[in-house]
């Protein structure tokens, strides 16, 4: 379709096109695989530091060998978390981000790569543990089933509302290091009113990577999940 | 952070929708509607496509940026309404039960190119 424009002399061509097609078109095909696999992904996202590899480590020494699961990890240039995540004897995939990406995402074509790696029939569960980074996750589709954003007690109260489309974006969050809770001058229900002002009714789960604290629930959670989409698959 | 990746996404696009007979012909104006709730800086996307349109038919075209503004809809009483601040509960009726209905865009709209002068018989 054509419009003339004469004050600009200029013609004018229609496009209409989402400019993240290429990535949705990729995350469809990511969601398909794995559904046909009979594999359950959780994208979990968070700033840095937040302890996104800890509780990760410490989600998988619970949940297996019950559930077989294995990891993506984004990582901008290092294999620490990958090394950390290797000692529970799940299988890792490190992935440094790509450059033109830009160092501060997961693309849905990354994760088709790295899923080359894996084996699929193996696993039940796929643990995507995106680049810490609060902003641009949140735009990228990737062919997950839940999302999941860490939070934790020594960031801002008002993370939430600073990041209002990640918070809105997840199904649930994890509220990390509540151990340090008495050392801080941390206002807990400030941070959940500001979570449940951005995404009212969001599953917000209190937990300490460290000490093992208030796991179990996430954890019950999360196998819910699980269970719910390999039942009706 | 990612503005050069979606820079790049946009040459495709848009070099893509040029119309063949129109392959020589300057492109003026990239149009593009980006939802306030999208993680694109508008000013550093200027700047990333000003570096990598060049040697590409997109070379020295404007990128013209509509902001568009984060607009809800009560799920459960209907009202309507832009969301300023980030507090995503019904102004009307407080439930959190939302639609949003734009505000996450990232469109290429349209591409503007220069009326070549064979075309002038076309204005009326």
């Amino acid at each position: 379709m054509e419009t003339i424009n004469d004050k600009r002399r200029t013609r004018e061509i229609k496009v209409v096109k989402r400019v993240l097609n290429v990535n949705e078109r990729m995350a469809e095909q990511n969601r398909r695989r794995f559904a046909e696999k009979g594999v359950f992904v959780i994208n979990v996202m968070s700033s840095p530091g937040s302890g996104k590899t800890a509780t990760l480590q410490k989600t998988l020494e619970r949940i297996m060998p019950e559930i077989k699961a294995a990891v993506i990890v984004g990582d901008v240039s290092t294999t620490h978390d990958a090394d950390r995540l290797s000692v529970t004897g799940a299988p890792v995939v490190q992935v440094n981000t790509d450059a033109f990406g830009g160092d501060c995402h997961l693309a849905a074509h990354v994760i088709e790569k790295a899923a080359d790696e894996i084996d699929l029939d193996a696993i039940t569960l796929l643990i995507i543990e995106n680049v810490g980074n609060l902003v641009c996750p949140a735009e990228f589709d990737i062919g997950e089933d839940v999302r999941v954003v860490v939070l934790s007690v020594t960031e801002g109260e008002d993370k939430p509302v600073k990041y209002p489309t990640m918070f809105r974006l997840c199904d649930a969050a994890l509220l990390n290091k509540i151990d340090l809770l008495p050392h801080l001058d941390y206002e807990k229900d400030k941070a959940l009113d500001y979570i449940h002002q951005v995404h009212p009714g969001m599953p917000v789960f209190e937990i300490s990577a460290r000490t093992g604290e208030g796991l179990d629930a996430w954890i019950a959670w999360l196998k819910g999940k699980i269970s719910s989409k390999l039942m009706t698959s | 952070m990612h503005e050069m990746g979606i820079a790049l996404e946009i040459i495709d696009i848009a070099t893509a929708s040029i119309p063949p007979e129109a392959r020589s012909v300057k492109v003026e104006r990239v149009n593009l509607k980006i939802g306030k709730l999208s993680a694109v800086v508008p000013d550093s996307l200027r700047f990333c496509f000003d570096i990598v349109s060049k040697d590409t038919p997109l070379a020295g075209a404007a990128l013209v940026i509509e902001e568009t503004p984060v607009v809800a809809r009560c799920k459960e009483c209907g009202a309507r309404w832009t969301i300023a601040e980030p507090v995503f509960t019904c102004q009307a009726c407080e439930s959190g039960s939302l639609e949003i209905l734009s505000g996450r865009e990232l469109d290429i709209v349209s591409i503007e190119i220069a009326q070549e002068d064979e075309h002038g018989d076309d204005q009326r």
